[in-house]
């Protein structure tokens, strides 16, 4: 590209358009110029048949729907919302809908990948083969398929609420969901919550206590059991104090369903054990290679420093392996949040099934809809891989 | 790179000549003659109303007032081409062109008609929405269903109708909603709901697919009117009225007698009224855009309304509807058409 | 010792001692990789119970109490009854031509016979003439199956999209996605890598806001918004608005793997070309997109086993692709059973799973092999 330049004899007389033209600058500005005139006209083309179109057909535009009354009931909502509430509310509970189920998604998937991944590398020859076996089925049939294999033909040969399955504890599984009994917190129960929040508080702090001392002193501090006695056992022992504050609203078989408690819904149930599945196997793969990409030398030093295997993995091998695992890992969230919106075939009340669905069939407004839906998700993805660089680069830094 | 200039710029005009000389108006009409066929859009899978069979044919009352209005352009009911259309898409399918008429069991409503940019031709069944349940639930009435969950197809007015019933009788219920037939259909049989609700035309045309359709009545009450017929877009008044006028031949031919085997030779009736029917006296083609045996084609092609009616979803057919309101004015129903005149 | 004894003087060494019964054979190879701790044994025992109780599940549902003649759902009527085959062999035609005529559907397996040539011809390296079977792959091969599957053209009845269904649709639109992501994802790769803002600009914000929404709200755009954005009277096919989308998803997926392809190219390389004087055209498609595209060949066989389970979401726009199929036949109450439901499905996902399970080996061999020549 620099070739025009070396190649003008200096000193000739300049032929001022075309020599402007044959050089870099000029052309990459021609470029430009092209490319937005032609991304214009484009824009302007879609811009002027949509509005033609609408116009014509009178059909309504802008965001005046998002406070008029939306007329139909959603199955699970976080937010108080009934038939009277707005479109705009209607959003905020798809909108919480889709995040449950991918944070508890995400959750789950970790748990299920990095158990998988770290069964991929068990010496024992079978564990090794059947995490094989999982990651190979799981990754290579469509998540659709496994939602429908779930919700249609798994789920559906749950009883009926009368026959119910009575788990233990008061809660009652059926083909309507999982009924599980709602604490109901009595006088008292506010001591709890303190409590819990003082154990969590005091969890932090000891662990960056402990940090510190072993970065100082080389001394280890074994946390784990006094970090859970303070999580658990300070709301425990609040409680106990209180004389249990709190009573269960058990569900009961009234009329169709059963009534009272904690439902959770067999679509939920479906969605969530598909995006577990499916993500879990790439998870699997991506903590598998993760480790394996720790070199070998860095194992055989921590051996030769006299580590323990469990040290060696806990200080040596993960956090280096995890400077491998973040990034992969971090787009296999947002993959799975994405694919959240699956939940549509299968009667999830999700962003895509109430707001791109519902909300978008009631108001006819495909445009404002759908854009304020991509928009949604563009949000989610950016802010999760912003929060994910932050992390990484923070990783990387201690590492060094 | 002068020349790539030119060409870009030749290239950006063209596009936005593009976008300007297709804004044009064109007629429907014109696009159909021109085309040859009818594209008209229906319900991917409701029997009686429309559904294809393995090969592709489809049959039923929706799918047969589209060969109606082909009859009436070509003379030959055939020359229709179906889409399927989800209930999602149907309206932009519409809006956009890509269909030149709905015939998809959809509701004249008033947002329909004010916010949409649609118009409604006319009622080809009037309908109301209706709640099936298994019969081993032991529910005899509408009002028992307090607290009971409920399959309904997302995107429609049933979904609204739902509510509204639920909430007026101080009643609560747990949706479950999904986008397609298929599904709903599925997850009602393996027991998700206890009720199911659609268009009571609906209920009994799905109710045919159940492995065991007398395990499940359709309840008395209907929560709702849904008056159902063909949609076409605004802005064309003379596509508005061929297809309007098509469904009043259908209703005119039903009250005249003239039916698909006495056609022929109503020729040479005397009686003014099919005289003017058949062509034999007036102009009324014309002002259509059409021949002058426009009326003829359409019950030549499909029949008159009870022909089409008694073919796919009367008492004989597997749906077993009797007529009830949809029978003509005169025998007690609501379907009127005005005079050919 | 027992070596010198034989004769003085000469040392003859003794056959080597077997090793150990417990270290080698079956025996060793148990012990080491089963059971080598109490702990593991355990795992290994728990392991082994699971297998046989899943092993022995899967093949009672899908052979033992298998249902395997009949003509309709009544056979597969009783309560414990496994797998209900008839019902696959009774639609099976539906499931790989969905409602394609069946005095037609020579010319489907005549366009799967020429792909699976022109591919073998690409994908085995034994097999000479790789450019010809290239060139064939771009240019002839899209126009001939689109007048195959069509018609309209060689004096063939013209069979319209609404009819193609299942597998036929399944991999239409996998190996259109792929092939009509290769240029967007080219150009894309190409934009984002550009020293002219605009062009990156314009690049970053396709390829970000495509790779971060789900397909499925592409899907929706393409089948409702898309015909607003078009002039009047112009409308596309619905599979065919079907495939833009997938295209336009997959092509921004696309660009960031060749851009991976991209940036693995030295310098030097780029350097050098403009050293010899070469125009960016004859830089990139000359120098650096073969040795890049070369680079990311994994990469774009992975995308299309991603694509071909992605194909399946057509469904919801109302596309009978396979699975879609699969539902559909589903709801025919002629087929009711209780097993119905489990059996289309379990048939779908093997037929899913055979061809990304294979393709994903064939990426992995392909990354083997191509990583040797590098080391070289």
């Amino acid at each position: 590209m620099a070739l025009a330049d070396e190649t003008r004899v200096p000193g000739a007389p300049r032929n001022s358009a075309l020599d402007w033209l044959y050089r870099r600058e000029g052309r990459q500005i021609i470029g430009q110029v092209l490319i937005v005139i032609i991304l214009g006209a484009f824009l302007w083309m879609v811009v002027s048949n949509t509005i033609y179109n609408l116009q014509k057909q009178n059909i309504a535009s802008g965001f005046g729907f998002w406070d008029n009354t939306a007329g139909f009931d959603i199955s699970q909502t976080l937010i108080p919302y009934s038939a009277t509430s707005s479109y705009g509310h209607a959003f905020w509970v798809g909108l919480l809908n889709t995040l449950l189920v991918s944070v508890i998604g995400i959750v789950f998937a970790t748990i299920v990948g990095f158990s998988v991944g770290i069964a991929r590398l068990s010496n024992n020859w079978l564990v090794a083969r059947l995490a094989t076996v999982y990651v190979e089925v799981a990754r290579n049939v469509p998540l659709l398929l496994q939602l429908f294999v779930w919700y249609f033909a798994v789920l559906k040969n749950l009883p009926g609420p009368r026959d119910s399955i009575q788990l233990p504890g008061g809660s009652v599984l059926n083909v309507r969901g999982l009924s599980l009994p709602a604490p109901v917190p009595q006088s008292g129960a506010g001591m709890v919550l303190v409590a819990a929040i003082v154990g969590m508080v005091a969890m932090i702090a000891l662990n960056v206590w402990a940090t510190r001392r072993q970065r100082e002193t080389g001394q280890p501090f074994g946390r784990l059991l006094p970090s859970l006695a303070l999580l658990l056992g300070l709301p425990i022992l609040a409680a106990a104090l209180m004389g249990f504050p709190f009573t269960f609203d058990y569900p009961v078989l009234r009329g169709f369903n059963f009534q009272g408690g904690i439902v959770v819904l067999p679509e939920f149930i479906a969605l969530l054990l598909g995006l577990v599945f499916y993500t879990g196997a790439f998870i699997a793969e991506i903590v598998r290679s993760g480790i394996q990409g720790v070199s070998r030398g860095q194992k055989e030093a921590a051996r030769a420093l006299g580590l323990t295997s469990g040290q060696m993995l806990k200080l040596v091998v993960i956090p280096q392996a995890m400077r491998i695992i973040i990034p992969p890992l971090t787009s296999n969230y947002l993959n799975l949040t994405k694919n959240s919106s699956l939940g549509v075939a299968i009667a999830y009340p999700d962003l895509v099934s109430v707001f791109s669905g519902t909300v978008l069939n009631q108001t006819g407004q495909a445009i404002e809809v759908i854009s304020v839906t991509m928009l949604v998700y563009l949000t989610l993805s950016l802010s999760t891989s912003a929060f994910m660089n932050w992390f990484n680069s923070r990783m990387k830094l201690v590492e060094r | 790179m002068k020349k790539l200039l030119g060409l870009g710029l030749a290239g950006a005009v063209a596009f936005a000549g593009l976008a300007t000389g297709a804004s044009a108006q064109q007629k429907t009409l014109d696009t159909v003659k021109a085309r040859g066929t009818v594209n008209c859009g229906v319900a991917p899978g409701t029997p009686g109303f429309s559904n294809p069979d393995d090969k592709g044919n489809w049959t039923g009352l929706d799918v047969d007032f589209c060969r109606a209005v082909a009859a009436a352009i070509f003379d030959d009911p055939t020359k229709v081409s179906f889409k399927p259309l989800t209930a999602k898409e149907r309206f932009t399918a519409l809006q956009s062109g890509e269909v030149d008429m709905l015939s998809r069991v959809t509701t004249w409503t008033l947002s329909r008609d004010s916010a949409m940019g649609l118009a409604f031709a006319g009622v080809m069944y009037y309908d109301g929405q209706g709640l099936m349940v298994p019969t081993k639930l032991g529910v005899k009435s509408a009002k028992e269903l307090n607290g009971a969950s409920v399959c309904v197809a997302t995107g429609t007015t049933t979904e609204l109708n739902l509510a509204d019933y639920f909430r007026s009788n101080n009643m609560t219920y747990k949706p479950v909603v999904f986008e397609k037939a298929e599904e709903l259909n599925a997850a009602y049989e393996a027991g998700r709901c206890d009720v199911y609700t659609t268009d009571a035309s609906g209920l009994y045309a799905q109710r045919l697919r159940f492995k065991d359709p007398s395990a499940h009545i359709v309840l008395p009450e209907i929560i709702s009117k849904e008056p159902l017929g063909p949609v076409v877009r605004q802005g064309d008044f003379q596509w508005f009225t061929l297809v309007k006028w098509t469904y009043f031949a259908l209703l005119n031919g039903e009250e005249l007698g003239i039916t698909q085997a006495n056609v022929a030779d109503m020729a040479k009736s005397t009686n003014p009224e099919v005289k003017r029917f058949v062509g034999a006296e007036g102009e009324f083609g014309k002002g259509l855009g059409l021949t002058q045996d426009w009326a003829v084609r359409i019950i030549k092609g499909v029949g008159n309304y009870a022909e089409i009616y008694e073919r796919n979803v009367g008492p004989n057919t597997p749906l077993k509807i009797a007529r009830g309101i949809n029978n003509l004015w005169n025998k007690g129903g609501l379907q009127y058409a005005p005079p050919i005149r | 010792m027992t070596g010198s004894t034989k004769a003085a003087g000469t040392f003859v060494a003794a056959a080597d001692l077997a090793p150990p019964r417990s270290e080698v054979g079956v025996i060793g190879w148990l012990s080491k990789n089963l059971f080598s701790s109490w702990s593991n044994s355990l795992i290994t025992l728990v392991c082994l119970w699971v297998t046989w109780r899943v092993v022995m599940g899967v093949l009672d549902w899908a052979v033992f109490s298998a249902v395997w003649t009949g003509n309709d759902g009544t056979v597969c009527q009783s309560a414990n009854v496994g797998a209900c085959w008839p019902f696959v062999t009774a639609k099976f035609g539906q499931f790989m031509y969905g409602r394609y005529p069946d005095s037609e559907r020579w010319r489907v397996l005549l366009t799967y016979g020429l792909t699976a040539v022109t591919l073998a011809g690409l994908m085995i390296p034994a097999i000479p003439g790789k450019k010809w079977f290239g060139i064939f792959a771009v240019v002839g091969l899209p126009f001939i199956s689109w007048g195959l599957l069509y018609g309209g053209m060689f004096g063939l009845p013209v069979v319209k999209t609404e009819f193609w269904g299942g597998l036929l649709v399944t991999l239409v639109v996998a190996t259109v996605g792929i092939a009509g992501s290769f240029p967007i994802g080219i150009i894309l790769a190409l934009g984002r890598r550009s020293e002219m803002p605009v062009a990156r600009w314009v690049s970053i914000f396709f390829i970000e806001v495509v790779r971060a929404v789900p397909l499925i709200t592409i899907l929706f755009m393409s089948s409702v918004m898309l015909p607003l954005f078009l002039p009047d009277g112009v409308s596309f096919d619905k599979l065919l608005r079907a495939l833009i989308g997938v295209m336009l998803f997959s092509g921004a997926y696309m660009a960031e793997t060749i851009r991976g392809g991209l940036q693995a190219i030295p310098r030097g390389q780029y350097e050098a070309a403009d050293s010899l004087g070469l125009s960016f055209p004859q830089k990139m498609g000359l120098i650096v997109l073969p040795q890049a595209l070369k680079l990311v060949i994994p990469g774009i066989v992975n995308s299309f086993v991603g694509l071909a389970k992605d194909t399946s979401l057509v469904l919801i726009i109302g596309i009978f692709d396979l699975l879609g199929i699969v539902q559909a036949g589903l709801t025919d109450a002629k087929w009711f059973a209780p097993g119905t439901a489990m059996t289309g499905y379990v048939f779908a996902a093997f037929v899913f799973w055979v061809i990304c399970f294979s393709i994903s080996r064939y990426s992995a061999w392909l990354e083997k092999r191509l990583s040797v020549g590098d080391r070289r």
